[in-house]
């Protein structure tokens, strides 16, 4: 372990400003390339975590209202389109395989792959929202967000009572919301990314770690919509309304 | 600690180079408030906690002056809410919360682990205006007419009824979570990933351990506590049902949710206290730390166990009874972890070579005061008497032996153990150790006769009791034991601050004491070692038997 060595000391003064890094674009802090992309690493590992404990209270808000309120949820979902939230998860997965193609061709410091993927990510991920933008609208012509103005009309809501479909809508804006931020961040992020491999940073080009992270930021997102998904546009018929539909010989 | 040290930093091309401290690297308030230097961006958040330590003190002052008289001195019934409201919120979310591991863990956590920063600088400098908007919002929000709703924003009140400023208060609240949240990222990766080489995870010392576990906490349970937060104010600008019993929510979810963070919090706030204490037990006694494994360990023990006993604080909600009890059982496990930091401590003064300087002070009477704080939390863990105690001063006095005596006089030793580091001067000692007997005292007379009076059934956040005047003597005992507090907490900032300009200069390590911070310059310089520091023994390898011949030859060198 003798034979450390300091790539970043050439400039003597770091306090007032840490941009100007040394070789290979090492901050002053490390002592090494592998040093400080093991501490990115570990980093995003551990902002990943917080992401979860962030969503994962909402979640559990879900789990337990939707285990109090199964009959009237399902009625409420009901009225979201699954066909949009579907093709809006197809998107999503192929934005995601776009994405480990591009940490790919960074690792194979492939330039024009990365710009094209990432390009393809982000196409995705706007298509992403637009959809997204006409269900909001959809849902807001029918007065369905909360609210004192929410809808009196339990007929587009399959006879679900009001108060729990409220709810319903409550944590569907709530949740699908705070996933749609996090797309729009990840968009302005991967923006930068190819702005950085557009402009042959070395930073990027030179060292995969960089765009790696971002894709594990984009699979987050992506894995998020694949649990919101099933959750708010995929509910099982719960038991006492399936007996009630086979019994009534109806729908 | 035994270090050998190899390549120089700066120099290759053999020329001289004269390194400048940290703080004199740089003197315009741009290369402050744009440093990315983590021991800066300690001072920086120092300078903050301490403004909203005082303002927060300020209310307290507001409360016990009010309590003097039977019917209340000065404030309505809704500003008194307003202003103990404004007490706990300042003191828990932008004091106590940051205290230790923003200013202390920020300033000591590379150097002990002998890296030349915190792994991610700029986040570090982020988080701290993170701080600053959140602390500012928190104050709009008080300038603003004040919130009622205590520091807890127990949903519906917070949600559907209460007309104060709720939302602007719980978004700065928001954004001092993310800065605790940055910051717990960054000391987690720094730890893994920044140790110098052969500084082994069991050569790590204990205020590491301490400051690592509590980056674990922030970093769990601060995310959970920002959404449900958040989920009331959408609740008040949005009409988003989530806890309204209106519609079907339950707002007992809430108190859940945010105890789940809440009750973690105080771990935020006292395992960073916990290494402070056991730099300063074992420096001082200049012994081994008696114990390492268990103490290291148990930490990580606190911030495990410490998710698993939020419901205790609910006793008297709708929770189920039988949740109640394992909750309760929980939290006697939980008493094991703090108990036996609090026996090796007390096994690593023993025999020791005790000094007792002002530091040391501080971390005997955090030993005291903690155990009482920790045994009295005892009777609020039981169901039983829990249920007598609910919503009293007994309460009140518990969190505050265990926040104040714990958390802030292991600070204020912490702070004296190091400021010779921070600042390279040396402060009056004899002024701060009679300080350091006035802060003990102060606290007492504060604090025991709110536990009586708890106990004879005096309720909380009331601002009067002429209904029972017979607690007039101990409310005077407490607020003149406030006053004493008070000063004891004003009078460090006058000699700190004096010392900076009279004080005798430090050198590199006063106290002889022993850790990778004592080994380069006071103040450090900006990369804090000239050289990276090589590891080869364990951090405490005091030699008791040594230091005694070298006193006895002394002696006898004198003698002749």
């Amino acid at each position: 372990m003798a034979s450390i060595t300091h790539p970043g000391h050439g400039d003597g003064h770091h306090g007032a400003h840490d941009e100007h890094h040394g070789p290979g674009g090492v901050f002053h802090q490390y002592i090494d390339l592998e040093q400080q992309n093991d501490s990115y690493i570990v980093g995003m590992w551990t902002f990943l975590v917080t992401e979860v404990m962030f969503f994962g209270a909402l979640f559990l808000i879900y789990g337990l209202y939707r285990y109090a309120y199964s009959q009237d949820w399902f009625l409420a979902h009901e009225h979201l389109d699954y066909v949009m939230g579907g093709v809006n998860t197809f998107n999503l997965l192929v934005s995601s395989l776009f994405m480990a193609l591009a940490v790919r061709a960074a690792q194979l410091k492939d330039r024009k792959v990365v710009l094209r993927l990432l390009g393809g990510v982000m196409v995705c991920a706007a298509i992403f929202m637009v959809i997204k933008y006409f269900e909001y609208t959809g849902k807001f012509h029918e007065n369905l967000y909360p609210g004192p103005t929410f809808t009196k009309n339990a007929e587009i809501l399959h006879g679900a009572n009001l108060n729990k479909a409220q709810m319903f809508f409550g944590l569907y804006f709530a949740m699908t919301g705070l996933h749609g931020v996090h797309v729009v961040v990840g968009m302005l992020i991967i923006g930068k990314l190819m702005h950085m491999w557009w402009k042959k940073n070395p930073m990027v080009t030179e060292d995969y770690i960089p765009t790696e992270l971002v894709g594990l930021y984009w699979h987050f997102v992506d894995l998020v919509w694949i649990f919101l998904y099933p959750l708010f546009y995929l509910m099982p018929r719960p038991d006492a309304l399936a007996a009630h539909a086979s019994g009534g010989g109806g729908h | 600690m035994s270090t050998t040290v190899t390549t120089p930093i700066g120099g290759l091309d053999g020329s001289p180079k004269v390194e400048q401290n940290y703080l004199t690297n740089g003197h315009t308030l741009k290369s402050w408030l744009l440093t990315t230097d983590h021991k800066r961006i300690a001072i920086l958040y120092l300078i903050s906690i301490t403004f909203f330590f005082g303002l927060g003190g300020a209310f307290a002052g507001l409360i016990r002056y009010e309590l003097i008289a039977p019917a209340g001195n000065v404030l309505e019934s809704e500003t008194y809410n307003k202003v103990f409201s404004a007490h706990g919120i300042i003191m828990v979310f932008l004091f106590l919360v940051a205290v230790i591991p923003a200013t202390l863990g920020n300033f000591l956590l590379p150097m002990m682990i002998g890296a030349r920063d915190l792994a991610f600088p700029r986040l570090n400098l982020l988080s701290w205006y993170l701080f600053n908007a959140g602390g500012a919002l928190v104050l709009a929000a008080l300038v603003n007419g004040g919130v009622d709703t205590g520091w807890t924003f127990y949903t519906p009140y917070s949600s559907l009824y209460s007309n104060t400023n709720v939302s602007l208060a719980i978004t700065g609240i928001f954004l001092a979570g993310f800065a605790s949240i940055t910051t717990g990222m960054n000391f987690i990766v720094t730890v893994h990933k920044m140790r110098a080489p052969g500084m082994t995870w069991f050569r790590l010392p204990l205020f590491v351990w301490a400051n690592y576990a509590t980056a674990v906490v922030m970093i769990l349970g601060t995310p959970v506590v920002a959404i449900t937060l958040l989920c009331v104010v959408f609740e008040r600008t949005f009409k988003l049902p989530i806890f309204s019993p209106e519609l079907g929510g339950d707002p007992v979810l809430f108190q859940h949710l945010f105890w789940f963070y809440s009750h973690p919090a105080v771990y935020i706030m006292i395992l960073p206290a916990f290494g402070v204490i056991s730099e300063l037990i074992t420096n001082f006694s200049r012994k081994r730390v008696f114990g390492y494994h268990f103490i290291a360990f148990s930490s990580l023990a606190i911030a495990f166990l410490g998710f698993l006993v939020w419901g205790h604080h609910m006793f008297v909600s709708s929770q189920s009874m039988y949740q109640s009890i394992v909750f309760s059982l929980i939290t006697y496990l939980l008493a094991v972890p703090s108990a036996i930091k609090i026996f090796n401590w007390t096994a690593t003064m023993y025999k020791g070579n005790i000094r007792l300087d002002a530091p040391m002070i501080y971390a005997i009477a955090f030993m005291g005061l903690f155990t009482v704080g920790g045994v009295t939390g005892l009777h609020l863990a039981t169901v039983s008497t829990d249920i007598h105690l609910t919503a009293t001063y007994f309460i009140v006095a518990h969190f505050h032996y265990v926040m104040v005596g714990g958390t802030i006089t292991a600070f204020l030793g912490g702070l004296h153990f190091w400021w010779p580091k921070m600042t390279g001067r040396l402060y009056n000692e004899s002024v701060a150790k009679w300080n350091a007997v006035l802060v003990f005292v102060g606290f007492n007379l504060t604090f025991f006769p709110q536990f009586v009076m708890g106990f004879m059934g005096m309720p909380r956040r009331y601002h009067y009791y002429y209904f029972a005047p017979e607690f007039q003597p101990y409310h005077l005992m407490s607020s003149a034991g406030a006053t004493a507090l008070g000063l004891g907490f004003a009078v460090p900032i006058f000699y700190l601050v004096k010392s900076l300009f009279t004080g005798e200069k430090a050198g590199a390590n006063p106290w002889g004491a022993h850790g990778l911070e004592w080994e380069t310059q006071s103040p450090p310089i900006t990369v804090n070692f000239e050289t990276v520091p090589i590891v080869t023994d364990e951090v405490y390898d005091f030699d008791p038997v040594g230091e005694h011949e070298e006193l006895m030859a002394k002696l006898a060198g004198a003698k002749s």
